[in-house]
């Protein structure tokens, strides 16, 4: 190269850094800050956070999956708890992967802020002094005068920087590579801190609605609720949803059977005072004031009405069934509290009902081909008055006595050993939504563009520079390009303008 | 993202058509890389010997700085037209180009039998990588002399097809309706171009290594063949670049591909960033991607260090197109296989 190169050494935070040799605890805490900041931590950091995510894909985690964790926990006695203690069920908010891009972040600040001051100041600056000339410098002879001049004017043309003096002209371009690469790392701290916003101010809730049920944006609607810290859960927007119908379609072609092809909830959305008709499905949310509904999930609520012996009606209402296979076969407890004695039952649905040796009753298409209830009933106690609080999906037997089973078709009913009766009326179809309110995405997208320009013109653009120097019979063009490659285009291309 | 179903009748023709023009490519991928193997075999190989004793020619002189190279070092034209192996290379690369255009018709024949944009599956998805592979090959052979890199790059355009027909076939039509979404266009057609390139730098980075190794005398049988290969490469430094543009390239695009994802997963799920197995490996990916490019300006990290991060780098990337896939239950596990 005809001139010093000045690639990656002229990074201030890329030098050798030596240990301190008996310096103090000052010292010794520069010589970590140096060693935190250069681009060698930087490089392990980053490879370390790559790394710190694989556990993460292999073991469930409880943020998207807790009931996969409870399984690992009863299958794996031994090994869970010990893996629950390094956090290795909730990886990405653990301490120690928080710990690592905290670093990351710090060593990100305290490498970027310092490469910002020192690039103002070389901008500032200009080209530098011509090198040490070289002899294979390539020559133009004529009057060095007029050279210099017409150099000057032609790298002014093509927008360089250039400083002129009596014996040479120095230019110096792509200086948005720097800028980029700065733009870039602030804007990922930015993207950080849009992540961190949104995490204290977001709240997002999750519930279960039957056709022609609704519910209201407030805490205590909700199955689940989770809320940032800067969150008021009292003052969270006012506004209903109910819905109206819901309609779902499966494949029938055999290669992808039961897959689903269509949602479509149909939604009566009421804020303000005002009320509209929305559709819901998946990939398409619906915006009330300043949440978002989305759909999560969808089942079936079977219908029953439960008669006691003397004829009044202490049950009438469809109950969700939880999921349990592919094909919608569900798993449901309704509870009569008023009959006497109090009856509970335990059910299996299928839409499309089969019996096997192995599985027993089960359903073989999601669609509601044949939809049949499995029930098993009992009467006793349901053990409500306890004052212990009791999921909507368990039944305690304890206190009951089991009275029998029976499948029954829509619109067939099943009179139990003690006279009451069971009708299986038909079912409801339920949506899963969840509800949430984001001020984070905007800017971390945000973020995300500008981090991407800056890359890109932190990748693509290539810091060069060219002297033209003064010589007893001419100029001499020196060129040096700082990355990778040492492509002197520039300088062929000066050295035909000057020729 | 529907577009006008064809009628079933002619609908299955065009299928039909797809798989056979499928096949077509394979075979004139078979005689491309037959082609781009005598090239590459008459190569003339660089003898280590001379590069080893240069500084010694230069003796006692300081002058430790490279010559400077005239024109265009970076577009690297091939500094020998009289190359042997060339006009089998240039056969060679026009058959690549042939099969590309072959491909391109079978994978949007396929689009239009199904109605949509061709990547719903695991085998159209493979299909389009195929595809995606080889543009990046012919792209960058448009701007360097990359004949040489054709006999790495043809095989793994054929493994991807073959296992796209063989394995990962479906006949499904339809898509299920989470990926029925604009952002699936966005998403997935950017991940399909960044596999490739990745795949490209990948393959450079260990050609690198292996030239690199080259430049020492061989020892076991191994060594022997990792030298012949070698030295048929071009310098080291050359591969270094080579991977390095194709990255710097690929990283934006890949940026953006998590991006549309995370936009995409936010309307269907109502969450940008879940921390799904799918999501965790584009993250790993696209951390070890950005390892390798700061791997570029720090010291000791240049070179050797650098080209494993990006064939590292690689792996992530399959092993998320793959693994993650058939091993995992997660929300993107549609595969369709
Ligand atoms: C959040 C983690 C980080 C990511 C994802 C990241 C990513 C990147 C990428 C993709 C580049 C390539 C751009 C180019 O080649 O010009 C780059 C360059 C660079 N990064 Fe980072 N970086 C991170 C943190 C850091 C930290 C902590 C430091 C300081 C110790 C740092 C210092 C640098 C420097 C000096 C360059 C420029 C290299 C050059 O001029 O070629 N980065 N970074």
């Amino acid at each position: 190269m005809s001139a010093t190169d000045f690639t990656t050494h002229a990074d201030p935070m890329d030098r050798q850094v030596s240990a301190p040799g008996g310096l103090g605890p000052i010292g010794w805490l520069r010589w970590m800050w140096r060693r935190l900041i250069s681009m060698r931590t930087a490089l392990v950091l980053l490879l370390l956070l790559g790394l710190a995510a694989i556990p993460g894909s292999l073991l469930p985690q409880r943020t998207s999956d807790s009931v996969a964790v409870s399984n690992y926990f009863t299958e794996h006695r031994e090994l869970a708890p010990w893996l629950d203690r390094l956090g290795l069920f909730d990886v990405y908010g653990s301490p120690w992967f928080a710990a690592i891009y905290l670093l990351l972040f710090i060593s990100l600040v305290g490498c970027v802020v310092p490469r910002i001051g020192v690039h103002y100041r070389t901008w500032r600056a200009g080209p530098p002094e011509p090198p040490r000339r070289r002899s294979d410098d390539p020559i133009v002879t004529g009057d060095s005068q007029v050279l210099l001049d017409t150099a000057e004017t032609t790298l002014r043309a093509a927008r360089w920087r250039v400083r002129r003096d009596g014996a040479h002209v120095a230019a110096e371009k792509g200086y948005l590579r720097e800028t980029g690469n700065e733009v870039f790392h602030v804007a990922l701290l930015g993207l950080l801190l849009a992540i961190g916003w949104g995490a204290v101010t977001g709240w997002h809730g999750n519930v279960v609605v039957r056709e022609n049920t609704g519910f209201s944006n407030s805490v205590s609607q909700y199955d689940q609720f989770t809320a940032g810290r800067f969150v008021d859960e009292e003052a969270i927007s006012p506004f209903t949803v109910r819905l109206d119908s819901f309609d779902v379609e499966f494949d029938r072609d055999p290669v992808q059977m039961g897959t689903p092809r269509l949602f479509d909830a149909r939604v009566s959305v009421t804020s303000d005072g005002e009320q509209n008709t929305e559709f819901l499905s998946v990939n398409s949310p619906v915006k009330v004031a300043d949440a978002k509904v989305y759909l999560i999930g969808h089942g079936y609520a079977p219908r029953l009405r439960i008669t006691d012996s003397d004829g009044t009606v202490v049950f009438e209402d469809s109950v969700v069934f939880t999921q349990e296979d592919a094909n919608y076969t569900s798993a449901g407890v309704i509870k009569a509290p008023d009959a006497t004695p109090q009856l509970g039952f335990r059910g299996l649905f299928a839409p499309t009902a089969a019996i096997s040796e192995e599985a027993g009753p089960h359903s073989t298409f999601p669609g509601p081909d044949n939809p049949v209830l499995f029930l098993s009933a009992f009467a006793g106690d349901l053990g409500l008055d306890d004052g212990v609080p009791q999921s909507v999906f368990t039944l305690d037997e304890t206190d009951m006595e089991q009275l029998g089973l029976q499948s029954l078709a829509p619109g067939d009913d099943w009179e139990l050993p003690g006279g009451q009766t069971v009708e299986f009326l038909g079912f409801d179809r339920w949506i899963s939504v969840k509800v949430g309110h984001d001020e984070g995405g905007f800017w971390a997208l945000l973020a995300i563009v500008i981090a991407v320009a800056g890359m890109t013109a932190s990748l693509f653009i290539r810091r060069r520079r060219l002297w033209v120097v003064a010589t007893d019979d001419g100029v001499s063009v020196a060129a040096v390009q700082r990355g990778r490659s040492a492509s002197v285009v520039d300088r062929d291309e000066l050295l035909r303008a000057l020729r | 993202m529907i577009l006008t179903q064809a009628s079933p009748g002619s609908a299955a023709q065009v299928a039909e058509f797809s798989n056979t023009m499928t096949y077509a490519t394979m075979l004139v991928l078979v005689v491309a890389m037959i082609a781009f193997a005598a090239s590459f075999a008459a190569r003339r190989t660089q003898s280590i010997d001379l590069r080893q004793r240069e500084p010694a020619l230069v003796g006692g002189d300081t002058v430790t700085a490279a010559p400077l190279p005239t024109g265009t070092a970076d577009a690297g034209p091939d500094p020998d037209p009289d190359e042997p192996g060339r006009r089998a290379g240039n056969i060679a690369l026009s058959l690549s180009w042939l099969a590309f255009t072959m491909l391109f018709v079978a994978v949007v024949a396929r689009g239009v039998w199904a109605g949509r944009v061709p990547w719903g599956n695991m085998y159209e998805f493979s299909l389009t990588s195929a595809l995606a592979i080889l543009g990046v090959y012919l792209g960058v052979s448009t701007r360097r002399d990359v004949r040489w890199l054709g006999i790495f790059v043809i095989p793994l355009v054929l493994l991807t097809l073959g296992l796209a027909i063989t394995v990962l076939y479906t006949e499904t039509q339809q898509l299920v309706p989470a990926l029925d979404s604009y952002w699936l266009v966005i998403h997935v057609s950017m991940a399909i171009v960044c596999g490739g390139a990745f795949l490209i730098a990948g393959t450079t980075a260990a050609l690198y290594l292996i030239a690199n190794r080259a430049q020492r005398p061989a020892g076991g049988p191994l060594s022997k063949l990792v030298c012949a290969v070698g030295r048929r490469l071009p310098e080291p430094e050359r591969l270094d670049r080579l991977s390095y543009r194709i990255v710097a390239f690929a990283f934006p695009v890949w940026t953006f591909a998590i991006v549309a994802g995370a936009i995409w997963a936010e309307s269907a799920w109502g969450r940008y960033w879940g921390w799904d197995p799918k999501e965790t490996w584009a993250f790993i990916t696209w951390v070890i991607f950005a390892g390798y490019l700061h791997a570029q300006s720090t010291a000791g990290w240049k070179g050797r260090k650098a080209s494993w991060l990006a064939i590292i780098g690689l792996v992530a990337y399959i092993f998320n197109y793959f693994g993650v896939n058939l091993l995992f239950t997660g929300l993107h596990s549609y595969g369709g296989v």
